[in-house]
């Protein structure tokens, strides 16, 4: 890995979340500076699973929440080497 | 022979399908699909036999499923289903329609996309957003959706949509321009005086008529229509109907002039049917005449509705007529709608009933 290549981190998706995508897995390993390149790389990996977590504005869903190191973030936030990142859906529906 | 007949049900919680024999009296009932999405519409490509399904989920999104083995397996795309950036995205797809290659997908906020690959990825025909009244649109107690997806069954440049409360609109050139077609439909909720103009009806359901002819039918908000040239100008048809409001028409597969309704008893008097009791009308002749058909459906303390893409037909003879209620029953008529049986009860509440028959 060169000196600007992605750090990389540690996606957490959602149980719900991986029900649609058949063979995703729970923690993902990726290259990623932003929450936004983490999202690209999670599409990468199972084609069509940005739309799920963020919309066309862009923006994370609105019953969806990600955190980083504990913080709610959004797609501009930076991550770290090693950041833990946790896709978490939201208390919805009824 | 294994011919038999498929009832796709969208519903608040997941797709179902009903599945019988062309007797059409033992069914059963599979499902949940579409990991229990709410799903406004669940359609088939007659053509092909693939099962689509328009839907939004409140986590996740809209996205179109797809199935092409009758339902036993489901897979689901959103690519190039969704507005340019910044726009207010799609919130969810809320009517799909089959024909000649494509598929069409009307959504929330009310616009049209296009599939030419089976429902794998879709393209904006961004011809609504430009029309001249877009910024007037009112959204109807749904939202601003496009649910009526009506295609011409030679022509595939011509669609008729209908947009809640925008009315009918009609493209002759594939999406690209548009033409209100709301002349003769009222809107009442607007002040004395301007009850016909020429967008911002309430439309329910638009539906067309077989044969070719161009005749179309229309549930209005405020009213029941028939037109006979596409749309330029709708005739009421609501005489010897128990009111003007309702949800959902049916056509017949084979006769234009036999439609069914379904009346509920008013749109601030809690949208049930008529008197607490379940009837579904039918004309034979265009409209001009109504025949309430009640023989095995519920007759006392009814308080259910049958909403906007809950009552469709079959294409067997004698055909087969269907709805699905908001307290999530499936009632069934094999017999053009002279008898009627629940084939399913205690399903989530039904948003959509649609038919497809396979032949084996």
């Amino acid at each position: 890995m060169g000196m600007t290549d992605p750090p990389l981190v540690v996606v957490t998706l959602p149980p719900v979340l991986m029900r649609l995508f058949p063979g995703a897995e729970a923690d993902v390993t990726l290259p990623a500076g932003t929450v936004a390149e983490a999202l690209d790389a999670l599409d990468a990996r199972w084609p069509g699973m940005r739309d799920r977590i963020c919309d066309s504005r862009p923006a994370i869903r609105q019953h969806i929440n990600v955190f980083v190191e504990g913080e709610r973030a959004s797609l501009q936030t930076r991550l770290r080497p090693g950041a833990s990142v946790f896709i978490i859906t939201a208390i919805s529906g009824g | 022979m294994t011919r038999k007949i498929l009832i796709l049900l969208g519903t608040k919680k997941g797709a179902f399908i009903a599945q019988s024999d062309p007797a059409r009296q033992a069914w059963e009932l599979r499902g949940p699909f579409c990991e229990t999405w709410p799903m406004n519409h669940v359609t088939a490509d007659p053509a092909t036999g693939t099962l689509y399904g328009g839907g939004g989920n409140e986590w996740f999104g809209p996205a179109v499923w797809k199935s092409t083995d009758l339902g036993a397996s489901w897979t689901h795309s959103s690519e190039g289903l969704a507005y340019p950036q910044g726009q207010d995205p799609v919130r969810s797809v809320w009517s799909l329609a089959a024909g000649q290659g494509s598929l069409y997908a009307g959504v929330q906020p009310a616009g049209l996309f296009r599939s030419d690959d089976g429902g794998e990825s879709w393209r904006h025909l961004d011809g609504l957003q430009r029309h001249p009244t877009r910024p007037h649109w009112q959204p109807g107690g749904a939202g601003l959706i496009l649910h009526s997806l009506v295609l011409h069954p030679d022509d595939a440049r011509q669609i008729w949509v209908g947009i809640s409360a925008a009315g009918v609109f009609h493209t002759a050139d594939g999406g690209e321009t548009w033409e209100p077609r709301n002349q003769g439909t009222r809107a009442d909720f607007m002040p004395a005086g301007q009850n016909y103009p020429a967008f911002g009806q309430c439309v329910h359901c638009v539906v067309m008529a077989p044969g070719g002819s161009g005749r179309l039918y229309q549930q209005n908000h405020c009213g029941m229509y028939r037109s006979d040239d596409g749309g330029r100008s709708w005739d009421s048809i609501e005489a010897g109907l128990p009111s003007s409001f309702g949800f959902p028409a049916a056509a017949h597969p084979r006769d234009p002039a036999t439609l069914y309704l379904l009346p509920l008893n008013g749109d601030v008097a809690g949208r049930y049917v008529p008197d607490g009791k379940a009837a579904v009308w039918r004309t034979r002749d265009g409209g001009a005449s109504w025949q309430a058909l009640r023989q095995g459906l519920p007759q006392s303390q009814v308080f259910f509705g049958v909403l906007r893409q809950a009552m469709a037909t079959d294409r067997l003879d004698p055909a087969g007529v269907y709805f699905g209620t908001s307290t999530g029953s499936l009632f069934a008529s094999a017999d053009e709608g002279e008898h009627w049986a629940a084939i399913a009860e205690h399903l989530p509440p039904i948003l959509s009933v649609e038919t497809l028959v396979v032949d084996g």
